[in-house]
């Protein structure tokens, strides 16, 4: 008897635990508006990205051509495959008639990147970024060598302090 | 007579592209995916691309292959799947045959498959198809008998074999609704048992491709590959037209009771419509089970037979047996 009874409470609790999974696949198909997967090229111009989604690395400016970047090169240690490369230079202070190091170029080679994210969170000035662009490809293997600071830009007061 | 054969072949393709568009889609939608969409409006030219891929792809046969078999193996498949369509009242006087015995010459007929499936396993001389084989005959030969069982409970329900009879007994009402509990017993195993003798997931680990590469077609390519493919939509939509025929009340269109004008209303309806309705209900059905169930393993399938479906079989059997001697059914 008690095997019985074991025997019918098993196929309803097989049926009940299968019916939970059907009900979920059926409202999944009955209601279009879940669907997750957009149509890329079309809604190319309303396009919405994640917050945390990593395009590729790139240094924040402000309006006179200010970066955050000191040089120190934790980014550069941090990568692990050697995306990032910095050459300094030393520039004279006019003031004080000091010398200075600051970044010549911050070299990025994007076809070496895996966005892995560490290089941003290494960086101890935020002075580096991950961007919303994501089109990358290209027929040249020389455009995804880039240099990220602009030309002529230089170090933001206060940031060394 | 040739005109027929070829209506059947026209189904045949019909039918195949309508189910691979709509497995596509159905899965699409259920996986929140928006599935084919690029080849013409709303993807509904995929399945066409499909088959132009595949017969322009090189039909391959391994060097130590049993030559002879392993052409003649899908043709036996889709002869078998092209028999089994013979009896199968497709709108109120459209049936090619009308057998006597029909319920049993569709399963009788359709276990044949199983055998061209071997022969596939056997011929390509390769351990995944053979295992695949093996396994999709321990699975076939297991799961018909509790689909014939399940269909006995209908048989004996109508008292009678043929399925233009079986339709014409549901003019009151259809049996799942008629034949109380038994009926609904046996319609939820044999759609069980169908999707099993189908190798559909759940129950398909003849072709797991996780384990087994492509199971028993692995080396079956191009056209003979599409004909497998084929010959295995058009057993779908055999089981599922045999199931609407038995359960659903094949073309005959929903009554209620003594509400005159609404039973107008769904006699204006074409039988063929119901009929294709209905099936392709069931189609979705067996979709939706596809894409909810992880898949079995072996001992899991054979549990699930031998204690669970041919048991409550044979005791609904009885049930019904009884239902019909004191005449309960209405």
């Amino acid at each position: 008897m008690k095997f019985l009874i074991e025997y019918i409470s098993t196929i309803f609790r097989t049926l009940g635990s299968l019916w939970k999974g059907m009900k979920l696949t059926g409202y999944y198909f009955f209601h279009p508006k879940e669907i997750l997967t957009q149509e890329y090229p079309e809604n190319r111009s309303k396009l919405v990205l994640g917050e945390r989604f990593r395009g590729e690395v790139t240094m924040t400016h402000n309006e006179n051509n200010e970066h955050r970047c000191t040089g120190c090169s934790a980014c550069e240690i941090a990568c692990p495959n050697g995306t990032i490369r910095i050459i300094s230079k030393f520039d004279i202070d006019p003031e004080t008639k000091k010398k200075k190091k600051a970044i010549d170029s911050f070299v990025y080679h994007l076809g070496m990147c895996t966005f892995c994210n560490l290089c941003i969170v290494s960086c101890p000035t935020d002075a580096i970024k991950m961007s919303h662009e994501f089109e990358h490809s290209s027929r040249d293997r020389k455009s995804l060598t880039k240099i990220l600071n602009k030309p002529g830009s230089k170090l933001m007061q206060g940031v060394e302090e | 007579m040739v005109i027929v054969g070829l209506c059947v072949l026209l189904l045949f393709v019909l039918l195949g592209l309508i189910f691979v568009y709509m497995e596509r889609k159905v899965a699409a939608f259920m996986q929140l995916r928006l599935g084919p969409n690029r080849v013409g409006p709303k993807g509904i030219l995929q399945a066409l691309a499909d088959t132009f891929k595949l017969l322009l792809k090189e039909g391959l046969t391994p060097k130590a292959a049993d030559k002879f078999l392993f052409y003649v193996a899908p043709f036996i498949v889709i002869i078998v799947s092209m028999l089994a369509l013979a009896p199968i009242p497709f709108a109120k006087g459209l049936q090619m045959y009308d057998l006597n015995i029909g319920v049993f010459y569709v399963s009788a007929v359709s276990s044949i498959s199983v055998i061209g499936i071997l022969i596939v396993g056997w011929s390509s001389y390769n351990k995944y198809s053979l295992l695949g084989a093996m396994r999709s005959g321990a699975q076939i030969v297991s799961y018909e008998l509790s689909a014939g069982l399940s269909v006995v409970a209908i048989v004996a329900l109508s008292g009678s074999m043929s399925l233009g009879d079986i339709v014409e007994s549901q003019r009151t009402g259809w049996w799942i609704f008629k034949g109380h509990i038994p009926a609904i017993i046996a319609f939820i195993i044999f759609i069980i048992a169908g999707t099993a003798e189908l190798n559909r997931a759940p129950f398909d680990m003849a072709e797991a491709e996780q384990e087994l590469t492509g199971g028993f077609h692995t080396e079956i390519t191009g056209m003979r590959f599409a004909m497998f493919f084929l010959s295995e939509y058009i057993n779908m939509f055999v089981v599922c037209a045999i199931g609407a025929t038995l359960f659903l009340g094949g073309w005959m269109p929903f009554h209620v009771g003594h509400f005159e004008s609404f039973n107008k209303i769904m006699d204006y309806i074409p039988s063929i419509v119901w009929f294709f309705g209905k099936t392709f209900f069931l189609v979705w059905v067996i979709m939706w089970f596809r894409w909810t169930f992880p898949r079995l393993r072996i001992d899991q399938l054979l549990t699930l037979e031998w204690k669970y479906l041919m048991p409550i079989s044979l005791f609904n059997m009885i049930l019904t047996a009884l239902i019909v001697i004191m005449k309960w059914h209405f």
